[in-house]
Protein backbone atom coordinates (compact mmCIF):
# COMPACT_ATOMS: atom_id res chain seq x y z
CA UNK A 1 0.00 0.00 0.00
CA UNK A 2 2.60 2.17 -0.84
CA UNK A 3 0.61 4.38 -3.00
CA UNK A 4 -0.69 6.11 0.31
CA UNK A 5 2.02 8.30 -0.46
CA UNK A 6 0.33 9.64 -3.46
CA UNK A 7 -2.42 10.88 -0.79
CA UNK A 8 0.25 13.12 0.73
CA UNK A 9 0.71 14.89 -2.63
CA UNK A 10 -3.29 15.85 -2.47
CA UNK A 11 -2.80 17.32 0.70
CA UNK A 12 0.59 18.78 0.46
CA UNK A 13 -0.95 20.72 -2.55
CA UNK A 14 -3.96 21.74 -1.98
CA UNK A 15 -4.05 22.83 1.84
CA UNK A 16 -4.23 26.37 1.07
CA UNK A 17 -4.52 27.59 4.37
CA UNK A 18 -1.72 26.15 5.96
CA UNK A 19 0.79 28.04 3.48
CA UNK A 20 -1.44 30.96 1.99
CA UNK A 21 0.96 33.57 4.91
CA UNK A 22 3.78 35.90 3.35
CA UNK A 23 6.19 35.02 6.58
CA UNK A 24 8.87 33.23 6.93
CA UNK A 25 10.11 34.54 3.24
CA UNK A 26 13.33 32.80 2.13
CA UNK A 27 15.45 34.36 -0.65
CA UNK A 28 13.13 36.87 -0.55
CA UNK A 29 10.14 34.61 -1.91
CA UNK A 30 7.09 35.30 0.72
CA UNK A 31 5.88 31.94 2.22
CA UNK A 32 3.43 30.98 -0.22
CA UNK A 33 5.60 30.99 -3.25
CA UNK A 34 8.81 28.66 -1.64
CA UNK A 35 6.08 26.49 -0.32
CA UNK A 36 4.53 25.91 -3.26
CA UNK A 37 7.65 26.10 -5.10
CA UNK A 38 9.45 23.26 -2.74
CA UNK A 39 6.24 21.02 -2.88
CA UNK A 40 7.11 20.13 -6.45
CA UNK A 41 10.54 18.43 -6.00
CA UNK A 42 9.39 16.73 -2.45
CA UNK A 43 5.72 15.65 -4.57
CA UNK A 44 8.22 14.37 -7.55
CA UNK A 45 9.71 12.72 -4.80
CA UNK A 46 6.77 11.09 -3.65
CA UNK A 47 5.46 9.63 -6.81
CA UNK A 48 9.47 8.56 -7.41
CA UNK A 49 9.70 6.48 -4.01
CA UNK A 50 5.57 4.82 -5.11
CA UNK A 51 7.27 4.22 -8.45
CA UNK A 52 10.12 2.29 -7.65
CA UNK A 53 8.90 0.48 -4.98
CA UNK A 54 6.01 -1.11 -6.90
CA UNK A 55 8.83 -1.49 -9.80
CA UNK A 56 10.86 -4.27 -7.49
CA UNK A 57 7.79 -5.97 -6.37
CA UNK A 58 6.30 -6.49 -9.95
CA UNK A 59 9.70 -8.15 -10.79
CA UNK B 1 9.64 46.24 -38.44
CA UNK B 2 10.49 47.30 -35.01
CA UNK B 3 12.64 44.87 -33.58
CA UNK B 4 15.11 43.89 -36.55
CA UNK B 5 17.39 41.28 -34.88
CA UNK B 6 14.67 39.47 -32.59
CA UNK B 7 12.46 39.13 -36.26
CA UNK B 8 15.61 37.76 -37.84
CA UNK B 9 16.38 35.69 -35.04
CA UNK B 10 12.91 34.92 -34.54
CA UNK B 11 11.91 33.45 -37.73
CA UNK B 12 14.88 31.60 -38.46
CA UNK B 13 13.83 29.32 -35.23
CA UNK B 14 10.78 29.15 -36.66
CA UNK B 15 12.21 27.93 -40.14
CA UNK B 16 14.41 25.35 -38.45
CA UNK B 17 11.09 24.14 -36.51
CA UNK B 18 9.34 23.70 -39.72
CA UNK B 19 12.14 21.53 -41.69
CA UNK B 20 12.46 19.56 -38.77
CA UNK B 21 8.95 19.00 -38.62
CA UNK B 22 8.88 17.27 -42.12
CA UNK B 23 11.50 15.55 -41.78
CA UNK B 24 10.37 13.74 -38.54
CA UNK B 25 8.09 11.86 -40.73
CA UNK B 26 11.33 9.58 -41.46
CA UNK B 27 11.95 9.59 -37.48
CA UNK B 28 11.40 5.60 -36.23
CA UNK B 29 10.44 4.77 -39.92
CA UNK B 30 7.02 3.41 -39.69
CA UNK B 31 4.13 3.22 -42.23
CA UNK B 32 2.37 6.42 -42.06
CA UNK B 33 -0.60 5.13 -44.34
CA UNK B 34 -1.73 3.10 -40.81
CA UNK B 35 -3.18 5.56 -38.17
CA UNK B 36 -1.81 3.62 -35.07
CA UNK B 37 1.70 4.95 -36.85
CA UNK B 38 0.36 8.25 -37.92
CA UNK B 39 -1.85 9.19 -35.43
CA UNK B 40 0.15 7.50 -32.36
CA UNK B 41 3.62 7.59 -33.80
CA UNK B 42 3.36 3.43 -33.39
CA UNK B 43 3.20 2.77 -29.21
CA UNK B 44 6.70 3.17 -29.17
CA UNK B 45 8.38 6.56 -27.51
CA UNK B 46 10.90 5.67 -24.89
CA UNK B 47 10.92 7.71 -21.59
CA UNK B 48 12.75 10.67 -22.80
CA UNK B 49 10.76 11.33 -26.06
CA UNK B 50 7.40 11.15 -23.86
CA UNK B 51 8.72 12.90 -21.30
CA UNK B 52 9.20 15.69 -24.14
CA UNK B 53 6.00 15.29 -25.86
CA UNK B 54 3.76 14.91 -22.89
CA UNK B 55 5.84 17.84 -21.66
CA UNK B 56 4.79 19.78 -24.75
CA UNK B 57 0.66 18.24 -24.68
CA UNK B 58 0.80 19.93 -21.10
CA UNK B 59 3.50 23.37 -20.79
CA UNK B 60 1.74 25.38 -23.79
CA UNK B 61 1.68 28.40 -25.24
CA UNK B 62 -0.78 28.98 -22.26
CA UNK B 63 1.48 28.51 -20.09
CA UNK B 64 4.10 31.02 -21.45
CA UNK B 65 1.56 33.69 -21.92
CA UNK B 66 -1.80 33.24 -20.00
CA UNK B 67 -0.70 32.17 -16.53
CA UNK B 68 1.97 35.18 -16.48
CA UNK B 69 -0.96 37.44 -17.74
CA UNK B 70 -3.09 36.38 -14.83
CA UNK B 71 -0.55 36.56 -12.14
CA UNK B 72 0.09 39.96 -13.87
CA UNK B 73 -3.85 41.01 -13.94
CA UNK B 74 -5.15 39.05 -10.53
CA UNK B 75 -2.19 38.08 -8.24
CA UNK B 76 -1.58 35.36 -6.38
CA UNK B 77 -4.62 33.40 -7.51
CA UNK B 78 -2.29 32.95 -11.14
CA UNK B 79 -0.49 30.62 -8.64
CA UNK B 80 -2.63 28.21 -8.74
CA UNK B 81 -0.84 26.57 -12.20
CA UNK B 82 2.14 25.31 -9.67
CA UNK B 83 -0.33 22.99 -7.39
CA UNK B 84 -2.63 21.79 -10.82
CA UNK B 85 0.20 20.65 -12.52
CA UNK B 86 2.02 18.65 -9.45
CA UNK B 87 -1.60 16.75 -7.93
CA UNK B 88 -2.02 15.80 -11.91
CA UNK B 89 0.86 13.37 -11.67
CA UNK B 90 -0.97 10.78 -9.13
CA UNK B 91 -4.00 11.20 -10.92
CA UNK B 92 -1.65 10.16 -14.46
CA UNK B 93 0.31 7.54 -12.68
CA UNK B 94 -2.77 5.51 -10.91
CA UNK B 95 -5.04 5.91 -14.14
CA UNK B 96 -3.35 5.77 -17.06
CA UNK B 97 -1.25 2.75 -16.68
CA UNK B 98 -4.31 0.86 -16.95
CA UNK B 99 -5.91 2.87 -19.66
CA UNK B 100 -2.74 2.28 -21.57
CA UNK B 101 -2.71 -1.49 -21.20
CA UNK B 102 -6.40 -1.86 -22.51
CA UNK B 103 -6.16 0.16 -25.42
CA UNK B 104 -2.89 -1.70 -26.45
CA UNK B 105 -4.29 -4.92 -25.77
CA UNK B 106 -8.24 -4.08 -27.88
CA UNK B 107 -5.74 -1.32 -30.32
CA UNK B 108 -7.79 1.55 -28.94
CA UNK B 109 -6.14 4.63 -30.15
CA UNK B 110 -8.66 7.57 -28.32
CA UNK B 111 -10.12 7.69 -24.78
CA UNK B 112 -13.90 7.45 -26.13
CA UNK B 113 -13.02 3.86 -28.15
CA UNK B 114 -12.24 2.38 -25.13
CA UNK B 115 -15.70 3.68 -23.63
CA UNK B 116 -17.10 2.11 -26.27
CA UNK B 117 -15.54 -1.11 -25.56
CA UNK B 118 -15.98 -1.03 -22.15
CA UNK B 119 -19.87 -0.33 -22.45
CA UNK B 120 -20.66 -1.51 -26.26
CA UNK B 121 -22.41 2.16 -26.14
CA UNK B 122 -21.71 3.94 -29.05
CA UNK B 123 -23.77 7.27 -28.53
CA UNK B 124 -21.53 7.44 -25.38
CA UNK B 125 -18.52 7.22 -27.05
CA UNK B 126 -19.76 10.00 -29.39
CA UNK B 127 -20.60 12.29 -27.20
CA UNK B 128 -17.03 12.06 -25.05
CA UNK B 129 -15.36 11.93 -28.53
CA UNK B 130 -17.53 15.48 -29.58
CA UNK B 131 -16.85 17.24 -26.41
CA UNK B 132 -13.06 16.15 -26.80
CA UNK B 133 -13.58 17.83 -30.00
CA UNK B 134 -15.42 20.46 -28.71
CA UNK B 135 -13.04 21.66 -25.90
CA UNK B 136 -10.27 21.43 -28.09
CA UNK B 137 -11.00 24.05 -30.45
CA UNK B 138 -10.86 26.70 -27.48
CA UNK B 139 -7.50 25.04 -26.59
CA UNK B 140 -5.98 25.20 -29.96
CA UNK B 141 -7.31 28.61 -30.33
CA UNK B 142 -5.32 29.85 -27.11
CA UNK B 143 -2.17 28.16 -28.58
CA UNK B 144 -3.03 30.93 -31.73
CA UNK B 145 -3.34 33.37 -28.95
CA UNK B 146 0.08 32.91 -27.82
CA UNK B 147 2.06 33.11 -31.09
CA UNK B 148 -0.28 36.26 -32.29
CA UNK B 149 1.14 37.99 -29.08
CA UNK B 150 4.70 37.62 -29.70
CA UNK B 151 4.00 38.16 -33.45
CA UNK B 152 2.37 41.27 -32.34
CA UNK B 153 5.18 42.40 -30.10
CA UNK B 154 7.81 42.02 -32.82
CA UNK B 155 5.54 44.88 -34.64
CA UNK B 156 4.81 42.09 -37.47
CA UNK B 157 1.06 44.10 -37.95
CA UNK B 158 -1.71 41.48 -39.08
CA UNK B 159 -3.08 38.10 -38.75
CA UNK B 160 -1.16 36.73 -42.15
CA UNK B 161 1.98 35.57 -40.31
CA UNK B 162 -0.19 33.27 -38.18
CA UNK B 163 -2.04 32.37 -41.32
CA UNK B 164 1.15 31.21 -42.78
CA UNK B 165 2.79 29.63 -39.43
CA UNK B 166 -0.10 27.92 -39.42
CA UNK B 167 -0.89 26.47 -43.10
CA UNK B 168 2.78 24.81 -42.67
CA UNK B 169 1.92 23.46 -39.25
CA UNK B 170 -1.16 21.73 -41.34
CA UNK B 171 1.21 20.75 -43.64
CA UNK B 172 4.16 18.57 -41.77
CA UNK B 173 0.95 17.57 -39.67
CA UNK B 174 -0.77 16.03 -42.19
CA UNK B 175 2.75 14.34 -44.12
CA UNK B 176 4.25 13.29 -40.17
CA UNK B 177 1.89 12.90 -37.61
CA UNK B 178 2.62 12.51 -34.16
CA UNK B 179 6.25 12.10 -35.20
CA UNK B 180 6.90 15.99 -35.75
CA UNK B 181 5.55 17.49 -32.69
CA UNK B 182 7.32 14.79 -30.86
CA UNK B 183 10.90 15.85 -32.48
CA UNK B 184 9.68 19.40 -32.14
CA UNK B 185 8.56 19.38 -28.59
CA UNK B 186 12.62 18.76 -27.61
CA UNK B 187 13.80 22.00 -29.93
CA UNK B 188 10.83 23.82 -27.72
CA UNK B 189 12.02 22.60 -24.46
CA UNK B 190 15.73 23.63 -24.68
CA UNK B 191 14.45 27.33 -25.84
CA UNK B 192 11.71 27.52 -23.19
CA UNK B 193 14.45 26.26 -19.99
CA UNK B 194 17.11 28.47 -22.03
CA UNK B 195 14.72 31.25 -22.00
CA UNK B 196 13.68 31.02 -18.16
CA UNK B 197 16.98 30.19 -16.72
CA UNK B 198 18.40 33.51 -18.26
CA UNK B 199 14.77 35.49 -17.01
CA UNK B 200 15.08 34.07 -13.43
CA UNK B 201 18.52 35.47 -13.29
CA UNK B 202 18.71 38.71 -15.56
CA UNK B 203 15.60 39.85 -14.38
CA UNK B 204 15.50 40.08 -10.39
CA UNK B 205 19.37 41.17 -11.04
CA UNK B 206 17.92 44.52 -13.04
CA UNK B 207 15.04 45.03 -10.25
CA UNK B 208 17.32 44.41 -7.63
CA UNK B 209 16.55 40.54 -6.70
CA UNK B 210 13.09 38.56 -5.53
CA UNK B 211 12.74 40.34 -2.00
CA UNK B 212 12.21 43.83 -3.77
CA UNK B 213 10.05 42.13 -6.90
CA UNK B 214 7.42 40.94 -4.41
CA UNK B 215 8.05 44.19 -2.45
CA UNK B 216 6.13 46.30 -5.56
CA UNK B 217 2.96 43.61 -5.32
CA UNK B 218 0.15 45.27 -3.75
CA UNK B 219 -0.55 43.51 -0.66
CA UNK B 220 -3.95 42.30 -1.60
CA UNK B 221 -2.16 40.73 -4.72
CA UNK B 222 1.04 38.74 -2.82
CA UNK B 223 -1.46 36.37 -1.44
CA UNK B 224 -4.77 34.82 -1.43
CA UNK B 225 -7.47 37.17 0.67
CA UNK B 226 -8.25 35.52 3.85
CA UNK B 227 -12.24 34.17 3.90
CA UNK B 228 -14.71 35.61 5.87
CA UNK B 229 -16.84 34.28 7.93
CA UNK B 230 -18.77 31.48 7.04
CA UNK B 231 -17.30 30.98 3.77
CA UNK B 232 -14.76 28.97 2.10
CA UNK B 233 -13.99 32.34 -0.33
CA UNK B 234 -10.46 32.42 -2.29
CA UNK B 235 -9.02 28.89 -0.35
CA UNK B 236 -11.81 27.16 -1.74
CA UNK B 237 -12.01 28.61 -5.22
CA UNK B 238 -7.63 28.46 -5.38
CA UNK B 239 -7.89 24.17 -4.62
CA UNK B 240 -10.84 23.68 -6.28
CA UNK B 241 -9.09 25.49 -9.60
CA UNK B 242 -5.96 22.76 -8.77
CA UNK B 243 -7.82 20.18 -8.13
CA UNK B 244 -10.44 20.25 -11.07
CA UNK B 245 -7.87 21.44 -13.29
CA UNK B 246 -5.73 18.53 -12.81
CA UNK B 247 -8.90 15.81 -13.01
CA UNK B 248 -9.12 17.40 -16.64
CA UNK B 249 -6.07 17.37 -17.62
CA UNK B 250 -5.15 14.00 -19.07
CA UNK B 251 -8.94 13.60 -20.60
CA UNK B 252 -7.91 15.85 -23.25
CA UNK B 253 -7.42 14.05 -26.82
CA UNK B 254 -3.66 15.50 -27.22
CA UNK B 255 -2.99 14.50 -23.71
CA UNK B 256 -4.28 10.95 -23.88
CA UNK B 257 -2.87 10.78 -27.26
CA UNK B 258 0.31 11.61 -25.69
CA UNK B 259 0.33 8.95 -23.16
CA UNK B 260 -0.96 5.95 -25.48
CA UNK B 261 2.17 6.62 -27.59
CA UNK B 262 4.41 5.71 -24.98
CA UNK B 263 6.00 2.48 -25.57
CA UNK B 264 4.68 0.95 -22.16
CA UNK B 265 2.79 1.65 -18.91
CA UNK B 266 6.17 1.82 -16.93
CA UNK B 267 7.10 4.52 -19.50
CA UNK B 268 3.84 6.36 -18.20
CA UNK B 269 4.64 5.49 -14.37
CA UNK B 270 8.00 7.13 -14.33
CA UNK B 271 6.91 9.89 -16.27
CA UNK B 272 4.55 10.56 -13.73
CA UNK B 273 7.61 11.29 -11.26
CA UNK B 274 9.79 13.19 -13.61
CA UNK B 275 7.14 15.45 -15.54
CA UNK B 276 7.00 17.74 -12.20
CA UNK B 277 10.63 18.79 -13.28
CA UNK B 278 8.16 21.34 -15.88
CA UNK B 279 6.44 22.42 -13.14
CA UNK B 280 9.59 24.22 -11.34
CA UNK B 281 9.84 26.25 -14.50
CA UNK B 282 5.97 26.77 -14.41
CA UNK B 283 6.25 28.12 -11.49
CA UNK B 284 9.06 30.91 -12.37
CA UNK B 285 7.07 31.35 -15.94
CA UNK B 286 4.00 32.48 -13.66
CA UNK B 287 6.88 34.86 -11.53
CA UNK B 288 7.66 36.52 -14.14
CA UNK B 289 4.17 38.39 -14.37
CA UNK B 290 5.38 39.95 -11.03
CA UNK B 291 8.75 40.60 -12.73
CA UNK B 292 6.67 42.54 -14.92
CA UNK B 293 4.36 44.62 -12.66
CA UNK B 294 7.96 45.29 -10.52
CA UNK B 295 9.70 46.50 -13.97
CA UNK B 296 6.80 48.96 -14.77
CA UNK B 297 6.36 48.31 -18.11
CA UNK B 298 3.05 48.58 -17.86
CA UNK B 299 2.99 52.49 -17.84
CA UNK B 300 5.98 52.82 -20.51
CA UNK B 301 4.50 54.38 -23.78
CA UNK B 302 6.46 51.90 -26.17
CA UNK B 303 4.36 49.36 -24.89
CA UNK B 304 1.22 51.28 -24.73
CA UNK B 305 -0.32 49.97 -27.85
CA UNK B 306 0.65 46.36 -27.08
CA UNK B 307 -1.01 46.69 -23.21
CA UNK B 308 -4.20 48.17 -25.35
CA UNK B 309 -4.14 45.76 -27.85
CA UNK B 310 -3.38 42.40 -25.68
CA UNK B 311 -4.39 42.99 -22.33
CA UNK B 312 -2.37 41.31 -19.44
CA UNK B 313 -1.22 38.87 -22.01
CA UNK B 314 1.30 41.46 -23.00
CA UNK B 315 3.23 41.28 -20.15
CA UNK B 316 5.97 38.64 -20.51
CA UNK B 317 6.50 39.80 -24.00
CA UNK B 318 6.65 43.62 -22.69
CA UNK B 319 9.03 42.21 -20.12
CA UNK B 320 11.04 40.63 -22.25
CA UNK B 321 11.23 43.43 -24.97
CA UNK B 322 12.11 45.36 -22.11
CA UNK B 323 15.10 43.37 -20.63
CA UNK B 324 16.77 41.45 -23.55
CA UNK B 325 19.00 42.29 -26.33
CA UNK B 326 17.57 41.53 -29.87
CA UNK B 327 18.35 38.57 -30.35
CA UNK B 328 17.96 37.12 -27.21
CA UNK B 329 14.07 38.22 -27.65
CA UNK B 330 14.29 36.37 -30.75
CA UNK B 331 14.99 33.47 -28.82
CA UNK B 332 11.99 34.05 -25.99
CA UNK B 333 9.06 34.98 -28.72
CA UNK B 334 10.62 32.03 -30.58
CA UNK B 335 9.90 29.61 -27.48
CA UNK B 336 6.70 30.62 -27.23
CA UNK B 337 5.75 30.60 -30.92
CA UNK B 338 7.23 27.12 -30.89
CA UNK B 339 5.36 26.07 -27.52
CA UNK B 340 2.17 27.22 -29.44
CA UNK B 341 2.93 24.67 -32.28
CA UNK B 342 4.03 21.55 -30.67
CA UNK B 343 0.80 21.22 -28.37
CA UNK B 344 -1.79 22.31 -31.38
CA UNK B 345 -0.22 19.57 -33.54
CA UNK B 346 -1.03 16.95 -31.34
CA UNK B 347 -4.52 18.75 -30.48
CA UNK B 348 -5.14 18.75 -34.28
CA UNK B 349 -4.00 15.16 -34.68
CA UNK B 350 -5.58 13.68 -31.27
CA UNK B 351 -8.92 15.06 -32.91
CA UNK B 352 -8.74 13.20 -36.25
CA UNK B 353 -7.72 10.16 -34.36
CA UNK B 354 -11.51 10.98 -32.77
CA UNK B 355 -13.26 11.66 -35.54
CA UNK B 356 -11.90 8.78 -37.77
CA UNK B 357 -12.21 6.20 -35.08
CA UNK B 358 -15.25 7.38 -33.13
CA UNK B 359 -17.62 9.43 -35.30
CA UNK B 360 -16.94 8.48 -38.54
CA UNK B 361 -16.19 5.23 -39.25
CA UNK B 362 -19.10 4.43 -36.52
CA UNK B 363 -21.48 7.13 -37.62
CA UNK B 364 -20.85 8.11 -41.50
CA UNK B 365 -19.21 4.67 -42.89
CA UNK B 366 -17.07 1.77 -42.00
CA UNK B 367 -14.76 1.84 -45.13
CA UNK B 368 -12.51 4.01 -46.26
CA UNK B 369 -8.34 4.55 -45.53
CA UNK B 370 -8.89 5.25 -41.70
CA UNK B 371 -5.09 7.53 -41.93
CA UNK B 372 -6.61 9.11 -45.01
CA UNK B 373 -9.73 10.73 -43.11
CA UNK B 374 -7.73 11.33 -40.11
CA UNK B 375 -5.41 13.38 -41.98
CA UNK B 376 -7.89 15.15 -43.58
CA UNK B 377 -9.45 16.08 -40.65
CA UNK B 378 -6.50 17.18 -39.09
CA UNK B 379 -6.54 19.86 -41.41
CA UNK B 380 -9.70 20.89 -40.99
CA UNK B 381 -9.02 21.33 -37.65
CA UNK B 382 -6.11 24.13 -38.14
CA UNK B 383 -8.56 25.81 -40.36
CA UNK B 384 -11.13 25.79 -37.59
CA UNK B 385 -8.94 27.43 -35.24
CA UNK B 386 -7.65 29.47 -37.04
CA UNK B 387 -11.16 30.94 -38.01
CA UNK B 388 -12.12 30.91 -34.57
CA UNK B 389 -9.28 33.59 -33.44
CA UNK B 390 -10.03 35.97 -36.04
CA UNK B 391 -13.76 36.23 -34.58
CA UNK B 392 -12.85 35.79 -30.68
CA UNK B 393 -10.94 38.66 -28.58
CA UNK B 394 -7.71 37.71 -27.09
CA UNK B 395 -7.74 39.22 -23.94
CA UNK B 396 -7.95 36.82 -21.22
CA UNK B 397 -6.83 33.71 -23.10
CA UNK B 398 -7.09 32.07 -20.38
CA UNK B 399 -10.65 31.78 -19.48
CA UNK B 400 -11.37 30.25 -23.19
CA UNK B 401 -9.03 27.23 -21.82
CA UNK B 402 -10.89 26.89 -18.49
CA UNK B 403 -14.32 26.70 -20.49
CA UNK B 404 -13.26 23.61 -22.19
CA UNK B 405 -11.85 22.14 -18.85
CA UNK B 406 -15.75 23.00 -18.07
CA UNK B 407 -16.38 19.93 -20.56
CA UNK B 408 -13.41 17.86 -20.94
CA UNK B 409 -14.02 17.06 -17.14
CA UNK B 410 -17.50 16.01 -18.00
CA UNK B 411 -16.23 12.68 -19.04
CA UNK B 412 -14.23 11.79 -16.38
CA UNK B 413 -16.74 9.33 -14.94
CA UNK B 414 -17.02 7.31 -17.70
CA UNK B 415 -13.00 7.32 -18.86
CA UNK B 416 -11.44 6.92 -15.47
CA UNK B 417 -14.20 5.25 -13.27
CA UNK B 418 -14.89 2.81 -16.39
CA UNK B 419 -10.89 2.09 -16.12
CA UNK B 420 -11.86 0.61 -12.28
CA UNK B 421 -14.98 -0.88 -12.11
CA UNK B 422 -18.00 -2.07 -14.58
CA UNK B 423 -20.27 -0.59 -11.97
CA UNK B 424 -21.56 1.91 -14.21
CA UNK B 425 -24.55 1.69 -16.77
CA UNK B 426 -23.66 2.85 -19.99
CA UNK B 427 -26.79 5.04 -20.37
CA UNK B 428 -26.10 6.61 -17.29
CA UNK B 429 -22.97 7.46 -17.98
CA UNK B 430 -24.34 9.45 -20.90
CA UNK B 431 -27.30 11.49 -18.81
CA UNK B 432 -24.82 12.32 -16.14
CA UNK B 433 -22.57 13.88 -18.87
CA UNK B 434 -24.95 15.87 -20.29
CA UNK B 435 -26.08 17.03 -16.61
CA UNK B 436 -22.75 18.17 -16.37
CA UNK B 437 -22.40 19.90 -19.63
CA UNK B 438 -25.31 21.73 -19.28
CA UNK B 439 -25.00 22.77 -16.07
CA UNK B 440 -21.23 23.69 -16.40
CA UNK B 441 -22.21 25.80 -19.51
CA UNK B 442 -25.28 27.47 -17.81
CA UNK B 443 -23.32 28.91 -14.37
CA UNK B 444 -20.27 29.99 -16.63
CA UNK B 445 -22.92 31.82 -18.82
CA UNK B 446 -24.71 33.23 -15.41
CA UNK B 447 -20.35 34.57 -15.00
CA UNK B 448 -20.79 36.30 -18.40
CA UNK B 449 -17.96 33.97 -19.51
CA UNK B 450 -15.58 35.84 -17.77
CA UNK B 451 -15.45 33.83 -14.36
CA UNK B 452 -14.43 29.79 -13.44
CA UNK B 453 -16.08 30.17 -9.86
CA UNK B 454 -19.25 29.65 -8.67
CA UNK B 455 -20.04 30.80 -5.04
CA UNK B 456 -21.88 27.40 -3.67
CA UNK B 457 -24.50 27.21 -0.56
CA UNK B 458 -23.53 23.97 1.03
CA UNK B 459 -25.40 23.38 4.30
CA UNK B 460 -25.35 27.28 5.24
CA UNK B 461 -22.00 27.27 4.51
CA UNK B 462 -19.93 29.35 0.75
CA UNK B 463 -18.36 26.89 -1.09
CA UNK B 464 -17.02 29.07 -4.15
CA UNK B 465 -15.64 26.73 -6.42
CA UNK B 466 -14.52 25.72 -9.62
CA UNK B 467 -17.31 25.07 -11.38
CA UNK B 468 -16.08 22.19 -13.33
CA UNK B 469 -15.31 20.09 -10.45
CA UNK B 470 -18.66 21.01 -8.59
CA UNK B 471 -21.03 20.20 -12.00
CA UNK B 472 -18.46 16.69 -12.18
CA UNK B 473 -19.53 15.68 -9.03
CA UNK B 474 -23.30 16.32 -9.92
CA UNK B 475 -22.53 14.28 -13.05
CA UNK B 476 -20.88 11.28 -11.06
CA UNK B 477 -23.69 11.37 -8.70
CA UNK B 478 -26.41 10.78 -11.07
CA UNK B 479 -24.84 8.05 -13.49
CA UNK B 480 -24.31 6.18 -10.08
CA UNK B 481 -27.58 6.73 -8.70
CA UNK B 482 -29.27 5.66 -12.31
CA UNK B 483 -26.93 2.86 -13.03
CA UNK B 484 -27.76 1.03 -9.88
CA UNK B 485 -31.57 1.84 -11.40
CA UNK B 486 -31.12 1.05 -15.04
CA UNK B 487 -28.56 -2.20 -14.21
CA UNK B 488 -31.69 -3.58 -12.07
CA UNK B 489 -33.97 -2.74 -15.31
CA UNK B 490 -31.85 -4.04 -18.10
CA UNK B 491 -28.46 -4.29 -17.29
CA UNK B 492 -25.66 -3.62 -20.21
CA UNK B 493 -22.97 -5.50 -18.28
CA UNK B 494 -22.90 -8.41 -21.05
CA UNK B 495 -21.62 -5.88 -23.40
CA UNK B 496 -18.22 -5.24 -21.87
CA UNK B 497 -15.52 -6.07 -24.96
CA UNK B 498 -12.71 -5.86 -21.97
CA UNK B 499 -11.90 -8.08 -19.16
CA UNK B 500 -10.27 -7.72 -16.08
CA UNK B 501 -6.97 -9.28 -17.08
CA UNK B 502 -6.83 -6.63 -19.53
CA UNK B 503 -6.28 -3.83 -17.10
CA UNK B 504 -3.40 -5.51 -14.79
Amino acid sequence: MIKILLLLVFIITLAVPVFNRTGPALFGFPFFYWYQMAAVPVCSLLIFIVFRVEDKGAE
Amino acid sequence: MDYPVATVVFLALIAFVIILGFIAGRWKAGDLHSIEEWGLGGRRFGTWISWFLIGGDVYTAYTFIAIPALMFGAGALGFFAVPYTVVCYPILYLVFPKLWKVAQKHGYITGPEFVRGRYGNRWLALAIGITGIFATMPYIALQLIGMQTVIGALGIPGHIPLIIAFAVLAAFTYTSGLRAPAMISIVKDLLIYLTVIVAVIVIPAELGGFGAIFAKIAPAKLILATPPAGSGGSYTSYATLALGSAMALFLYPHTTTGILSASSPRVIRRNAALLPAYTIMLGLLALMGFMAVASGVKTMPQFAAGFKHYGPSFAVPALVLNSFPGWFVGVAFGAIAVGALVPAAIMAIASANIFTRDIYKQFVSGAGNEARIAKLFSIFMVIGAVAFILVIPSTYAVQLQLLGGMWIIQTFPAIVFSVFTRFFNGWALLVGWAVGIVSATWLVALNHFAGSTWAFHVLGFTVPSYIALATVIVNAVIAAVLSVVLNALASDRTQDATVAADYV
